[in-house]
């Protein structure tokens, strides 16, 4: 698996940007944060397109800067895929030659990615002859993410490629990103300050605030911990879970998924079974029971867990955080007063009732 | 009116020196327009200020400073006798210098509007996808600025046909060397011949309208939409 090392100085008036994070180059990495909080210029800065003062950058064993040694790299030498907030087709060429135009400059050994499987997969092919500006939005924002594809980059930068799209737009695009990773095995560094893009597209996650990183790892791990701010305040904590579709249950309307050889069930979805699905738990969505499960109840999740740790809820001062494992950690938020009544303490076994949300 | 007797060589030497003078300015204008339209340096105002000057400056007070400069002890004519052996001063290759910086902001502004138009995004674009600064300046912000250097050609090539001041300060008046149509048209008038005055004025008239017109037609027909 391929890394990047990175770390970048900057100093503008009134704002450093200062970061330094090793990067994980499989799947999808978030680079999250709010707006000023650094993240398109950190991709900029590993792009080249911006040249930080001071900095250091690393693809595996490849310096790409590294201003102790006046090594700079220019952007059309790294090899990578840059898709803007806006498209930035060129207007003077059709759509066919805006796919070629990178492509053309690759190196033929370097090309493992056909034209025709990007096409298809970016469903392309009716847009060829047409020109740039008689395109919409989604299809012009297509074309950049092809463009940049057919260059057979070793990362893919996204800076917020689905900002500029109304929700409609977001919703038809972001599969296709998700197939890019997994059809096409090309890191993804993906820019965006939408938690629920991240929470569907990323494996890996940067999390910036004020020009510096505050957590970088793992979504999972990212999303159940309760010190990240940003992340507390917008009710997203909660463990998440890669699943399986395993039935749908149309007269009901539910559809049962498979985690850790349990089932699942949570509203219908339309994939087919067999499909993989991303499913949130979110803290405040999990009850507890202490005690034999009830013998009958309306709730359809139910795990047996122990509990692993319990800690003041940061976004409410009446709730506590508990955390779970059931076979996979799972956090739980209950009252202050709950708590005390079922004396909760770690290692007791209880059973936890929850809802389940599909990250569709 | 039938066509008088006359002396095409004025009209052919006008020609040939716009044209070689636009020439010269594509190449001298279109580096120092592009450093124009994206340089922070503190001097950009400065430059966009001398650039300009030709505009407001009185003719003859540019052709003075040519004079001196295009001079055999002057600043380019100095050097360019060392080399060549030969003055500037009174010659073809001495107007067309004279030329170059008189008709400067014609093709510079132009150009340095469209660069600006283009931006630094297409271009970020295309590097991103592996061109390198000089493939990306001629396959995107060269196409995407056509309309600027249309622009840019014919004001510049327009502008050097109706020269007067400067040329009669640098070049004199020298038949089939420095002699051009606007000076030739002052001639005849000098001598009263009207009839000539008449025609060789007409000519450049027509011209000059029939160009302009031709330029905005393109201009409006170009596919190129810069957003």
């Amino acid at each position: 698996m391929s890394r990047l090392d990175a770390r970048f100085r900057i100093d503008y008036p009134g704002f450093c940007f200062d970061v330094e994070c090793t990067i994980p180059l499989e799947g999808t990495i978030a680079v999250f944060g709010s707006s000023g909080s650094g993240k398109t210029t950190l991709l900029r800065c590993i792009a080249g397109l911006t040249r930080a003062s001071s900095g250091l950058l690393r693809f595996d064993d490849t310096v790409w800067q590294d201003d102790a040694r006046g090594i700079f790299l220019p952007v059309e030498r790294r090899h990578v895929g840059f898709v803007f907030q806006e498209a930035r087709l060129f207007p003077h060429l059709t759509v066919t030659q805006n796919l070629k135009y990178g492509m053309k400059r690759s190196y033929p050994f370097r090309r493992r990615i056909a034209f025709d499987h990007v096409t298809e997969l970016l469903e392309l092919e009716t847009l060829f002859q047409r020109r740039v500006s008689h395109l919409s939005g989604g299809e012009q924002q297509r074309v950049a993410i092809g463009r940049a594809l057919l260059t057979s980059p070793q990362l893919l930068l996204m800076d917020e490629p689905l900002a500029s799209l109304d929700q409609q737009r977001k919703k038809a695009i972001v599969p296709f990103i998700q197939r890019l990773t997994r059809e096409l095995s090309i890191p993804v560094l993906y820019v965006s300050h939408a938690l629920h893009e991240i929470l569907q597209l990323a494996d890996h996650m940067v999390l910036l605030k004020e020009g510096r990183v505050a957590a970088t790892g793992p979504i999972q791990d990212v999303f159940s911990r309760l010190d990240l701010p940003g992340l507390v305040e917008s009710n997203v904590i909660g463990a998440i879970l890669e699943t399986r579709i395993a039935e749908h249950e149309p007269q009901f309307g539910l559809t049962r998924v498979e985690f850790l050889g349990r089932s699942l069930f949570l509203p219908q979805q339309v994939l087919p079974p067999g499909a993989p699905l991303r499913v949130q738990v979110l803290s405040r969505d999990v009850s507890l029971v202490v005690g034999a499960p009830p013998a009958t109840s309306s709730v359809l999740n139910t795990l047996e867990a122990t509990i692993l740790e319990v800690s003041e809820s940061p976004g409410d001062q009446y709730a506590v955080e508990v955390k779970l494992d059931v076979g996979y950690p799972l956090l739980a938020m209950i009252t202050r007063k709950s708590f005390q009544q079922l004396r909760l303490r770690p290692g007791q076994k209880v059973h936890a009732h929850f809802k389940a949300v599909a990250l569709t | 009116m039938s066509v008088p007797e006359m002396d095409w060589g004025p009209l052919w030497l006008t020609v040939q020196l716009a044209g070689v003078t636009v020439v010269v300015l594509l190449l001298v204008g279109t580096p120092l327009a592009w450093w124009l339209a994206f340089t922070r340096s503190r001097f950009r105002t400065l430059v966009e200020a001398i650039v300009a000057l030709p505009i407001v400056l009185p003719p003859t007070v540019l052709g003075f400073y040519l004079l001196v400069a295009l001079g055999p002890h002057g600043l380019i004519g100095g050097p360019w006798k060392d080399l060549t052996g030969s003055a500037l001063s009174f010659t073809f290759a001495g107007l067309v210098i004279a030329s170059t910086f008189y008709s400067l902001p014609f093709v510079v502004q132009p150009l340095h509007g469209a660069f600006e138009a283009v931006g630094k995004k297409p271009l970020e674009a295309a590097w991103s996808l592996g061109a390198s600064k000089l493939d990306a300046f001629f396959t995107v912000a060269s196409p995407m600025a056509v309309r600027g250097y249309l622009s840019a050609v014919v004001l510049g090539f327009a502008h050097t046909l109706g020269e007067f001041g400067v040329v009669l300060m640098v070049g004199g008046n020298i038949p089939g060397v420095t002699k051009v149509l606007s000076i030739a048209i002052y001639d005849h008038v000098e001598v009263l011949e009207y009839t000539q005055a008449h025609f060789l004025s007409a000519v450049l008239l027509i011209f000059s309208f029939l160009i302009l017109t031709i330029v905005y037609t393109i201009n409006r027909r170009l596919p190129i939409h810069v957003s």
